[in-house]
């Protein structure tokens, strides 16, 4: 049976994407997991696979093309694998006495189902006021019916309602940027810039249209800089036990599948800890209510430098992982990234990001809090500095951190305090142990 | 390329024909089993149509006596039982035959004979003249249906036990019947019985007639079945029946243990329905059953990937239109859509004289839940459009959420009420308040208006029911 292959859902917030470039020709065999497109949406370029194995009949869409979720990109037709041996009719007339064998089929390849529940006679209690059209819309953007507030007489629920709240939901997302002004579909306007200056006049120029995640960061950027005051503190950590520690572990991690075990890993695992002793820095902060929304989870966002521009991959649960499974998760991350492999929901709902610049150089910089985050660490190169102890002059391995902050939740000494805090354990690794 | 996917439908009942009909619309190459001549299944051949016919003939022969009360008498009335059976038969044919055409029509391959399965994707079918052929399939919608369920511990094999198929047959009226069970079927047929002549009991063990609905809108038949009936019995059963050469002997028990032997000449079962599950070889697939029903999920499959079930076979109310709705589902869920059994409210018709209907909630059910409810009613005896039709004895009840005002339920008891509930199941799928269905303009004089003025009641205006609260 020929079926429409249409865009998935890919996350919260994502209502539609761009296609780059189309990875198959009509006609062509597919096995599940193969790419069949590449897309950029506002956060990231990544790969459409195939959810089965398929055969592509006809292509619907080019690249260039702006398609929104739920929208077809092929014509899809199982594989003949997958039908019965082609007899004209559906029916093969055979009169035997004995059955024929079973079709090959053992109950270790066939998925499994969902296990079934009763769906015969009415569900208890009082069901929520929603016509049967409103609830199959509903189920079609895969909202659950229960969730939407009825604006109807007695709390009915339209078919505006449902397409109301899955835009509400879809903006009070985390991720979109400018969670604090009425978004329009780009995102938060660029302010209105002062009028440019005819540049020719001066010399040769070309003019180059951002890419879709450049545009995305510029508008973000612009938004967050606008609006939210930030601070940013500096100070260092003495790494020079914990450099001997990281060297000699490093093939102990790299046994384990884990890559090398890198700073930024370490870190991770103290900004976990970090967190949970500073919570104000785990949270966001809601103008509509004045209320601080305090996280109970820890996701840590890594800037990770890729061809197409930065990307932000969110390492989950960082505070219940160890440090061999964060270079782990680190590590296929980046490479995700890296390959555009990484998908939407990989990217979101950090509550703290980690920007280690330490491998390209500099002697620090000041990192942009990433809106609706209330800080961010920015890590700069390590180095020998002479250092005055036990009276003498000791070469030691110092690294250079900045914490930038939105100043409205973090007061200057808690800024401090959190960047010591930091600082501390760097320099004590076994604090690690203790405290995270 | 094999684009087109083999959907075997096994069953023709409502369910299994409306799934087979709604196949073939959606393009997938469909084949029809069952084990009778013509699709159908209970419903048309031995359940809903020719049990309505009857009660068709039953509710003429009731208003032709009951028209000397106006002033039409139409003499003693001459009921030939042969061709009253005739003409059940030839409605449920044509009806029958319909369906026959409608599969050639819509492509639909129709194949008589019982399947069993031989694996996930494998049926045999066993043809009435006693060859074999099998089928494969991409996907198969069970719809196997109902049947009887016999009388627990007597295990009596005689003609005069008839089951609702053998009482339909309409053979002949005899004189004294005993009705086991005082639900829908039962006092649907024992009421079209009563109305030729028999003399009918009736035993049901509950303490109500139609379990489930609500007793202020069962009062008002069982009014009238007393006078039609010898005697209703309630919270009593049948402990034994023994055959005699004149007749049946059966033992009644109340719920106080008191025994009493009667006399019947014919005894009719109606305790329930069993799903057909069994002798399937549902065994070679990895279809879940529980107490021998399917277990589905809201998407209508089963534990199979392959194999998805609706109607009777799946349990819930054993009625043909839920099984038409799974129907629907089942098919939209094979054609990839996201739709779910969800219903609001599944109405009930018993359609006896006259009719109850209820949907959604009820009081007693409201009660049980502990959901805070105001039930208002109608008395049809303040409707004009009732008095003109001499039938003033009916009542419609709304069930209403005191605190959103929402409608969560409606029953109706008099005639026509099976006609007026989609009306209220309408509302309940709506969601709609007691207010939107008082400022509904509704036709006058007509029974109708009565769910419109049980709404005002809600509202304590009702033009023609004063209740003492009104002015306040
Ligand atoms: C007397 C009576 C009155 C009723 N009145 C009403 C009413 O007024 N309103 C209402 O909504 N409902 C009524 N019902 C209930 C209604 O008939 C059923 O709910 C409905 O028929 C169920 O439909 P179904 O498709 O699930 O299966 P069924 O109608 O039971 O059909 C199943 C079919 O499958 C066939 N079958 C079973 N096993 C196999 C097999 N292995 N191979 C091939 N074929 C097989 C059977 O022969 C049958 O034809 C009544 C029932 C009875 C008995």
């Amino acid at each position: 049976m020929r079926r429409p292959f249409k865009l998935p859902e890919l996350g919260d917030n994502i209502e539609g994407v761009e296609i780059i470039a189309v990875l198959v020709a009509a006609g062509e065999k597919v096995a599940a997991g193969r790419s069949l497109l590449e897309v950029v949406t506002d956060k990231a370029v990544f790969e459409i696979p195939a959810d089965e194995e398929m055969i592509v009949t006809e292509i619907l869409v080019r690249s260039g093309d702006r398609v929104g979720v739920g929208e077809s990109l092929f014509i899809v037709s199982p594989t003949a694998a997958d039908t019965p041996p082609a007899t004209e009719s559906a029916i093969a007339v055979v009169t035997t006495e004995s059955a024929p064998p079973l079709p090959s089929e053992s109950a270790a390849t066939v998925p499994v189902v969902e296990p079934p529940t009763a769906a015969t006679g009415l569900p208890k209690g009082v069901l929520v006021p929603a016509a049967p059209s409103v609830r199959r819309e509903a189920r079609a953007l895969g909202v659950p019916i229960e969730q939407v507030p009825g604006t109807g007489p007695q709390g009915r629920i339209s078919i505006d309602d449902v397409r109301q709240f899955v835009k509400q939901r879809n903006l009070a997302s985390p991720e979109r940027p400018g969670n604090t002004q009425p978004a329009s579909p780009e995102g938060p306007a660029i302010p209105s810039q002062v009028a440019l200056p005819d540049f020719t006049r001066w010399g040769k120029v070309s003019r180059e249209k951002m890419g879709p995640l450049r545009r995305a960061t510029a508008h973000h950027l612009a938004a967050t800089w606008s609006t939210l005051p930030q601070v940013t503190q500096f100070d260092q950590a003495d790494i020079t036990p914990l450099e001997l520690v990281r060297k000699r572990l490093t093939a102990h991690v790299e046994k384990a599948g884990g890559g090398k075990l890198s700073l930024t890993a370490i870190l991770l695992k103290i900004v976990a800890g970090a967190l949970k002793a500073f919570p104000t820095f785990n949270a966001s902060l809601d103008l509509r209510t004045d209320e601080l929304i305090l996280k109970q989870y820890v996701h840590i966002g890594v800037a990770v430098d890729t061809p197409e521009g930065l990307i932000v991959p969110v390492v989950r649960d960082v505070d219940h992982k160890n440090i061999t499974q964060l270079a782990i998760d680190l590590a296929t991350l980046t490479q995700k990234a890296r390959t555009r492999k990484l998908m939407p929901e990989e990217m979101s709902g950090g509550c703290f990001t980690l920007s280690n610049l330490g491998t390209v150089g500099g002697v620090g910089f000041t990192p942009i809090v990433r809106h609706p985050e209330v800080a961010i660490l920015g890590v700069a190169r390590s180095g020998i500095e002479a250092r005055f102890a036990e009276g003498a002059f000791q070469p030691r391995l110092m690294l250079p951190l900045s914490l930038s902050y939105d100043h409205r939740v973090v007061d200057g000494a808690d800024g401090a305090r959190f960047l010591r805090w930091i600082c501390e354990v760097l320099e004590e690794p076994m604090r690690i142990a203790l405290e995270g | 390329m094999n684009e087109t996917k083999d959907v075997v439908v096994i069953g023709g009942g409502p369910g299994g024909y409306a799934a087979a009909f709604l196949a073939a619309s959606y393009g997938f190459r469909t084949t029809l089993v069952d084990m009778r001549s013509t699709p159908g299944g209970v419903c048309l051949h031995c359940g809903c149509i020719p049990s309505k016919a009857l009660l068709h003939a039953a509710k003429l022969l009731t208003d032709a006596r009951e028209a000397m009360e106006i002033g039409i008498d139409f003499g003693q009335p001459r009921v030939e039982i042969d061709k009253i059976r005739l003409w059940k038969e030839r409605v449920v044919s044509q009806l029958t035959t319909g369906l026959s055409q409608q599969c050639l029509r819509r492509g639909v391959t129709f194949i008589q004979g019982q399947a069993t399965f031989l694996g996930s994707n494998q049926i045999a079918i066993l043809k009435p003249d006693g060859q074999q052929s099998e089928l494969l399939f991409d996907h198969c919608i069970l719809a196997t249906g109902s049947r009887p369920t016999p009388l627990p511990g007597i295990p009596l094999q005689s003609p005069r036990v008839m089951d609702s198929t053998a009482a339909l047959a309409f053979e002949q009226i005899p004189e004294r019947l005993l009705v086991v069970g005082g639900g829908v079927i039962g006092l649907e047929l024992g009421s079209v019985y009563a109305t030729f002549g028999s003399r009918v009991t009736i035993v049901e063990m509950s303490p109500t007639l139609l379990p489930g609905a609500d007793r202020d809108l069962v009062r008002v038949v069982a009014k009238r079945l007393e006078k039609l009936t010898e005697s209703i019995r309630l919270e009593s059963k049948v402990t034994a029946l023994v055959e005699r050469a004149d007749g049946l002997l059966a033992t009644l028990e109340n719920s106080a243990g008191q025994a009493e032997e009667l006399h019947f000449d014919r005894v009719l079962v109606a305790i329930g329905r069993l799903p057909n599950s069994e002798n399937l070889g549902l065994e070679k697939t990895r279809v879940r059953l529980e107490r021998g029903l399917v277990q589905v999920d809201r998407a209508m499959r089963t534990a199979d990937p392959a194999i998805l079930a609706i109607g009777d076979v799946v349990g819930g109310p054993m009625l043909a239109h839920k099984a038409a709705h799974e129907a629907r589902i089942a098919v939209e869920v094979l054609a990839g859509k996201k739709a779910q059994f969800d219903p609001r409210a599944i109405p009930v018709v018993a359609f006896t004289d006259p009719e109850v209907a209820w949907a959604g909630l009820t009081e007693t059910e409201a009660k049980k839940q502990g959901i805070p409810v105001k039930a208002v009613r109608f008395p049809w005896g303040a409707s004009g459009r009732a008095h003109t039709l001499g039938q003033v004895d009916g009542s419609t009840k709304l069930i209403v959420d005191p605190e959103t005002e929402r409608v969560l339920g409606i029953g109706m008891t008099g005639p026509g009420a099976g006609e007026m509930i989609s009306e209220g199941v309408l509302a309940l799928e709506m969601g709609a308040t007691v207010r939107d269905l008082a400022e509904t303009i509704h036709p006058h004089p007509t029974l109708s208006e009565t769910v419109m003025e049980a709404a005002e009641v809600f509202f304590g205006h009702s033009v023609h029911y004063f209740t003492p609260r009104q002015n306040r």
